[in-house]
């Protein structure tokens, strides 16, 4: 079977997937206690006014009416307008995506240089005191709860030290260095829950081609060890983390909730978690929407690069 | 050499770019959420009003004490029976697009609040029937009924003047680039991230702003927020909880002050709000009962480390509407069962619904111990709060833990809570000889008058018991020792006339 078609017939069953995702994220949000439109009315309750609000954005509707409004109009591009804060949710949505984008990558990047090296060099010198170590850190990594991890760095760095603000968020072109500097922590704090994942599977990974045929062979041609290790072991282990690092891509994404709440990072996870508090319906089914959509594409993504990877892959299956 | 010289020049850009206002003094600010619409007329989150506060002035102001003073009006004048009011303008005051503010602009702006569909505003000023401009510095406000206390809406965002040109032009995207008559002006918003407003040059008392760029930051996490302000990334925080209050202490970068605010903790019994009004209503004896039981004190000494303050009315002991006559009681458990015995309900049960939220939660949990003690047996129930409020609505209840934020003016904090059939009279309660003292005490212009007429309500509440009025919270804001000329308002809101960054 050629790429081409692959990636076609897999976008043609994103179809149905999203249009369940749609299904369920807004019957879920039914399920919310509160009435968006007393939520909306404020503290004096006025009939009239929780009235105008529910005729205003089809509250008033029986809920298949709302759905089918609410498709048309995403179909269209049209997210609706935020209804706290009356901004169209497209434009919010375009201005939080790249914050997202760019923590995730930073986060990735600290992922990466952390779990690579780590999950190789545990694989090397298995049983011995850095292994262990590793698997530590690694454990560690994975079970620390991100908000405290957050709050301790932001205790450390910023209170404590001075050297980094303790949150906020500045655009790379309003000021480079800010951008930075603000996102270091919260880069730090993600990154190592993925390092720690990263590590495990490239040490399982490694030990598995260590273990195989071609790299004896590679070792009996008295091939340095060096290269042994980099080149004929690592490349071979790598599909499976390509794999797991675009599956962790698109779980980045899709908003880190606690993190950027902790950070105050206006990004998609701290959109979602103010969309909630405030029935703000829009702004939720948006932001769960185009997240939904961006981890199946970043999952197509790592089925396309496994199958590049993998010669073996475009046999027959 | 070259390699070098580009490098510097990148470096030079970069710090360049990185501040452009390093400069001018910013003072960052923190607030507890992100607010919503920047439109006086359909703001409603409590929030927005710190960002007004720099943005929008209004035709009055409150003073610490809850005196009404001038803003963008200076002096009004009631007319025959409280029927009319005639408001003065103050004389060369521009808006931040260079528009003139006059008499027209207070009867586009009076008559937006009115007309606007989804306005929180009406419910305000709805008694405004008309706006007459008198000349280009004067305009009456004509009234449905007498109502003094609309002078106090006018302190807050009812009184909020927008300018016409730019609320034409932007309709009702007019929150997303507010232009007002305030201190300063709107720069840019990024939504869950940053409000920036700069000084306005042509402001009428710019003498009395020194600072000259504001950032306001939500940050809805206390911890965080916290952090920040020690860090100096923040120079205030407002709503500072009683929890981080000593670490705040400890630190001598840092100030916090305090001041009762004007609003209170509430638990609304079902007094005749439908089936459910039953079990609470009928005879005041039962209510009476409850109340005796709870004590106070040890509720705002326990749960608050006394950083609150007990309360029994519907206004603060420190307001001077405050009935100094009837002082928060000694809890006095054998009265109560003898009142229960009376009333022939020894063994009363009762549920409360109270939202998952901690400061009610536990003081919940105190309450239904000291009732316990008294022989009423009080259920728990955990509702979320709208859904608790909706409840309240139906008279799906038949006690509910809520709060209310509290107005300037008294009648804000009585007057649709116990009059019958009020907007927020969710008890259901009703007694003429109340609603004759609300609705005369709204005709009375002189605050003594308008007092004595407010000590006789409280005396019949007391009696009655609809609510039961618990404590109220102090507002607290943090800053840094740097920031000077901070003044505490019991409204929360910071003003910026000369406030300093040292």
């Amino acid at each position: 079977m050629s790429l081409g078609l692959y990636i076609a017939r897999r976008l043609v069953a994103l179809v149905p997937t999203l249009l369940l995702v749609s299904v369920l994220i807004f019957s879920l949000q039914q399920l919310l206690p509160g009435d968006p439109a007393l939520a909306l009315a404020g503290e004096d309750h006025d009939p009239a006014a929780v009235a105008a609000i529910r005729a205003k954005y089809h509250l008033d509707r029986p809920l298949v009416v709302q759905y089918r409004i609410w498709l048309g109009n995403v179909l269209r591009g049209d997210f609706g307008e935020s209804l706290r804060n009356r901004i169209p949710v497209s434009e919010l949505l375009a201005s939080k995506l790249p914050v997202t984008v760019e923590l995730a990558v930073c986060s990735m990047l600290v992922a990466l240089l952390l779990g690579l090296p780590a999950g190789v060099l545990s694989a090397t010198r298995k049983g011995t005191p850095l292994d262990f170590t590793a698997n530590l850190v690694a454990l560690s990594g994975l079970s620390v709860p991100h908000f405290w991890l957050g709050i301790m760095l932001i205790l450390l760095f910023a209170v404590r030290l001075g050297w980094l603000p303790a949150s906020g968020y500045a655009t790379p072109w309003e000021d480079p260095l800010r951008n930075l500097t603000t996102l270091l922590l919260p880069s730090i704090v993600l990154g190592t829950g993925v390092a720690g994942v990263m590590m495990r599977h490239t040490r399982s990974a490694m030990m598995q081609t260590l273990d195989a045929d071609y790299v004896r062979t590679a070792r009996a041609k008295s091939v340095p060890e060096r290269l042994v290790v980099l080149k004929h072991a690592l490349r071979n282990a790598l599909i499976p983390i390509i794999t797991l690092g675009a599956i962790e891509f698109g779980r980045l994404l899709s908003g880190a909730v606690l993190t950027e709440q902790i950070f105050n990072i206006p990004g998609f996870g701290k959109l979602l978690v103010d969309g909630v508090f405030n029935r703000d319906y829009a702004v939720v089914q948006a932001v769960v929407l185009v997240s939904a959509a961006l981890y199946v594409l970043l999952n197509l993504l790592a089925d396309v690069l496994y199958f590049v990877a993998n010669p073996r892959m475009r046999g027959g299956a | 050499m070259s390699w070098t010289r580009s490098l510097l020049a990148l470096v030079a850009v970069i710090v360049l770019a990185a501040d452009p206002v390093s400069a001018q003094s910013i003072l960052r600010i923190g607030l507890n959420d992100d607010p919503d619409a920047l439109d006086p007329t359909i703001s409603r989150a409590y929030t927005g009003r710190l960002v007004f506060a720099a943005l929008c002035d209004k035709l009055f102001d409150v003073t610490p004490d809850l005196k009404i003073v001038p803003q963008l009006a200076t002096s009004y004048e009631w007319g025959p029976n409280q029927r009319s009011v005639v408001l003065k303008l103050r004389p060369g005051v521009k808006f931040h697009d260079g528009e003139p503010f006059n008499a027209e602009a207070v009867r586009f702006n009076i008559e937006r609040h009115l007309a606007t569909p989804g306005s929180f505003r009406k419910s305000e000023i709805g008694e405004v029937k008309s706006v007459d401009v008198i000349n280009d510095l004067s305009v009456r406000l004509n009234l449905s009924e007498p109502l003094v206390p609309l002078l106090a809406a006018l302190t807050d965002r009812a009184g909020m003047m927008v300018s016409p040109k730019a609320a034409k032009e932007l309709g009702d995207r007019f929150g997303t680039r507010p232009v007002c008559a305030g201190p300063y002006k709107f720069v840019e918003r990024v939504a869950q991230g940053k409000i920036v407003v700069e000084r306005f040059a042509d402001y009428w008392d710019k003498a009395n702003i020194q600072i000259e760029r504001i950032e306001f930051l939500p940050i809805t996490d206390s911890t965080a927020r916290l952090a920040s302000l020690r860090s100096g990334d923040l120079h205030m925080i407002e709503r500072v909880s009683p929890s981080d209050l000593a670490q705040i202490r400890a630190d001598a970068r840092l100030k916090v002050v305090g001041i009762a605010e004007l609003g209170y903790q509430m638990i609304p019994l079902n007094v005749n709000n439908g089936p459910r009004g039953k079990v609470l209503g009928g005879d005041p004896r039962i209510r009476q009962a409850i109340d005796l039981a709870i004590d106070r004190e040890t509720i705002v000494k326990t749960i608050f480390g006394n950083e609150y303050i007990a309360g029994n009315q519907f206004v603060s002991p420190t307001s001077p509407y405050y009935n100094s006559k009837f002082p928060v009681r000694k809890r006095d458990v054998a009265k109560a069962r003898q009142l229960l015995r009376e009333a022939g309900v020894p063994n009363l049960a009762f549920t409360v619904i109270v939202p998952p939220e901690r400061d009610r939660q536990e003081a919940a949990l105190v309450l239904q111990a000291m009732l316990a003690e008294a022989g009423i047996t009080m259920t728990i129930q955990s509702q979320e709060n709208v859904t608790m409020l909706q409840a309240g609505r139906r008279g799906d209840f038949e006690a509910y833990f809520t709060f209310w934020s509290g107005r300037p003016d008294p009648d804000g904090n009585i007057y649709t809570f116990n009059i019958c059939n009020g907007g927020q009279n969710d008890s259901h309660y009703c007694n003429a000889s109340l609603d004759a003292l609300l609705i005369k005490a709204r005709q009375t212009a002189d605050p003594a008058e308008r007092k004595k007429l407010y000590d006789q309500t409280t005396e019949i509440l007391l009696r009655d018991l609809p609510r039961l009025i618990l404590w109220h919270r102090r507002v607290f804001t943090g800053f840094n020792a740097k920031v000077q000329g901070f003044t505490p308002y019991p409204d929360g809101i910071i003003r910026f006339r000369g406030l300093k960054l040292s």
